[in-house]
């Protein structure tokens, strides 16, 4: 595929994406706004593959390293901080406790 | 494996970060939706492991573990209540990423001028360029968030004009490069004046502002990652980067709606910077602060049959979420309806207080929007101000002169009785005055929120 047709499959895929991101997000409810600020936090974590493609290209010199390094530390440490604390703020949200009712 | 192995493993991952966001949508699917999303970015890791051209060194991998650990640790140990700060280190350390990925590319393509393709080009700059500010911006957010550095807004004259020149300058370097000149220093030097923007853009926002620009960073991050997939010509990064910048980017638009204010006015308006004198002078014939004992409220309370609570940052700070629900368990037990009121800009987050409720195990079909909770206080008995003040602020609605002048209020003063938790009297986060506080049918309860709230919770038992 020539360079420019795949510069517009891009495009294409990135318009797409933007519509549903904003159909996705418009069903979101309020009380879940911050774990969706949190989730969606911990998916932009993807930037690691960009990290580790860098880090892990063949012809590196010093400087490629060492930044292919630090970007692998941070992304990860987006991707693993981003989902745990969301997990444990949506394992938080329950319908209804056990019933304590004292009759 | 083949790239067209890689390429579709790429997009199991896509289709569960969109299955993630839609599971939001309700509660009960939420949390599955986000474990979801996990194992797509393990599926995503190991597709890239295995792409050719990506040699495993154990660099990377000590680099993943550790960034991994930070990450998990500072996941596992931060309070709920600091959970805002947290998000917001979490962004910063993304968009420095993209932005790291940009220099690296960037100075693997140029040595030989004019070797980079124009759309390439582009998004190196834009990835360099959105990631930075999103990096130390979301550190300045961090730092005002953990009250490392003051909250509210710091401003000097001449600040827009600076601001403004920085922006410029970058978005002339960034052309620049574009345009051919493909020198290293020029990207350090767009790297070093994003930085530095990113810090003066974020230093004069502050107080109630915050969720809605934590809320753009996090979208700023998401298009810093998706710039880098053009970049990389790598399609899971330019969906799930622009996924989320999309709804980043709705979401503050939504918050800028719930405070009836443009995205504009929250970024340069430098909120709260308004004069004393216009705020003091619409008070008009000021009232008296009608200072209440917990016994007091405690009879209010008890002998209620409706109350809403309507938490503010005040009970995050104190912490004093568990005490609520204990409150409201006991004038439940009585025969007391209660429920809470959420503003959708309490806190310093996007539906803070929502969460910070769920830690408390109050169930969510107790928690009230504005307009849901705004059509009860009229048959409410006793509202129940816990540290919140701004969201409740009635000039909102009766004072032009005021900052907030037309945002969206909890109308608390339509209820029988308004009792204030609140630390002192002086003026909240955005630090402007409200005259709920003289209002006669308020009375103010003075003291840390989760003991006054200890204090109502042993009062009542003991009626």
């Amino acid at each position: 595929m020539s360079h420019a047709a795949t510069v517009v499959t891009e495009l294409t895929v990135l318009v797409l994406a933007i519509f549903l991101g904003l159909e996705v997000i418009s069903k979101v409810p309020t009380i879940l706004h911050t774990p969706l600020m949190s989730g969606t936090n911990a998916i932009h974590g993807i930037v690691l593959v960009g990290a580790m493609i860098v880090a892990g290209s063949a012809h590196q010199d010093g400087l490629i390293r060492v930044v292919g390094i630090v970007a692998v530390v941070l992304a990860a440490a987006n991707v693993v901080g981003g989902f745990v604390v969301t997990d444990r703020m949506l394992e938080m949200f329950k319908k209804r406790e056990p019933p304590k009712r004292t009759e | 494996m083949s790239a067209t192995g890689i390429n579709l493993l790429y997009l199991v991952t896509i289709v569960s970060f969109i299955l993630a966001l839609r599971f939001l949508s309700s509660p009960a699917t939420a949390r599955r939706g986000n474990q979801i999303g996990a194992v797509g970015m393990v599926i995503a890791i190991v597709a890239t492991l295995l792409k050719a051209g990506v040699h495993l060194n154990w660099e990377m991998i000590v680099g993943a573990l550790l960034g991994g650990a930070l990450g998990a640790v500072g996941a596992r140990r931060v309070k709920m209540t600091a959970m805002p700060q947290m998000v917001a280190l979490f962004n910063g350390v993304g968009g420095g990423a993209a932005a790291l990925v940009a220099l690296a590319e960037f100075h693997r393509l140029a040595p030989p001028a004019g070797r980079i393709h124009g759309d390439v080009s582009v998004a190196i700059m834009l990835s360099a360029l959105i990631g930075s500010i999103s990096f130390s911006g979301s550190l300045i957010a961090f730092a005002k968030l953990q009250e490392l550095i003051q909250g509210r807004p710091i401003t000097y004259t001449g600040q827009k004009l600076v601001n403004a020149a920085i922006f410029l300058s970058l978005t002339g370097l960034g052309v620049a490069v574009v345009a051919g000149a493909e020198l290293q220093w020029l990207l350090w030097a767009l790297l070093a004046g994003a930085l530095v923007f990113g810090v003066l853009f974020v230093l004069p926002i502050g107080g109630a502002d915050m969720p809605v620009v934590i809320s753009l960073l996090n979208a700023f991050t998401g298009l810093a990652a998706a710039a880098t997939g053009f970049e990389l010509e790598n399609n899971v990064l330019i969906v799930s980067g622009m996924l989320v910048g999309a709804s980043g980017t709705l979401l503050t638009l939504m918050m800028g709606r719930a405070m009836n204010r443009s995205i504009t006015n929250v970024l340069f308006g430098a909120f709260g910077q308004v004069t004393a004198g216009a705020a003091a002078a619409a008070t008009g014939d000021a009232g008296t602060v009608r200072s209440t004992t917990a016994d007091d409220v405690a009879v209010m309370l008890a002998y209620a049959s409706k109350v809403v609570v309507v938490p503010g940052y005040g009970m995050a700070v104190a912490q004093a979420q568990h005490d609520v629900h204990a409150l409201a368990d006991i004038l439940e037990a009585r025969g007391v309806e209660v429920t809470y009121a959420i503003h959708p800009v309490a806190g310093r987050m996007p539906g803070h207080m929502n969460v910070l409720l769920a830690e408390a195990n109050v169930p969510y079909t107790q928690l009230k929007e504005m307009d849901e909770a705004n059509a009860e206080f009229a048959r409410t008995d006793v509202a129940l101000v816990i540290g919140a003040n701004d969201v409740v602020n009635p000039d909102a609605r009766n004072n032009p002169s005021s900052p907030i002048y037309g945002m969206p209020i909890l109308n608390v003063d339509q209820a029988q009785a308004i009792v204030v938790l609140k630390r002192s009297m002086n003026p909240g986060f955005a630090g402007i005055e409200n005259p709920l506080f003289l209002n006669p049918k308020t009375s103010m309860l003075f003291g840390d929120a989760k003991e006054s709230v200890g204090k109502l919770a042993a009062g009542v038992k003991a009626l």
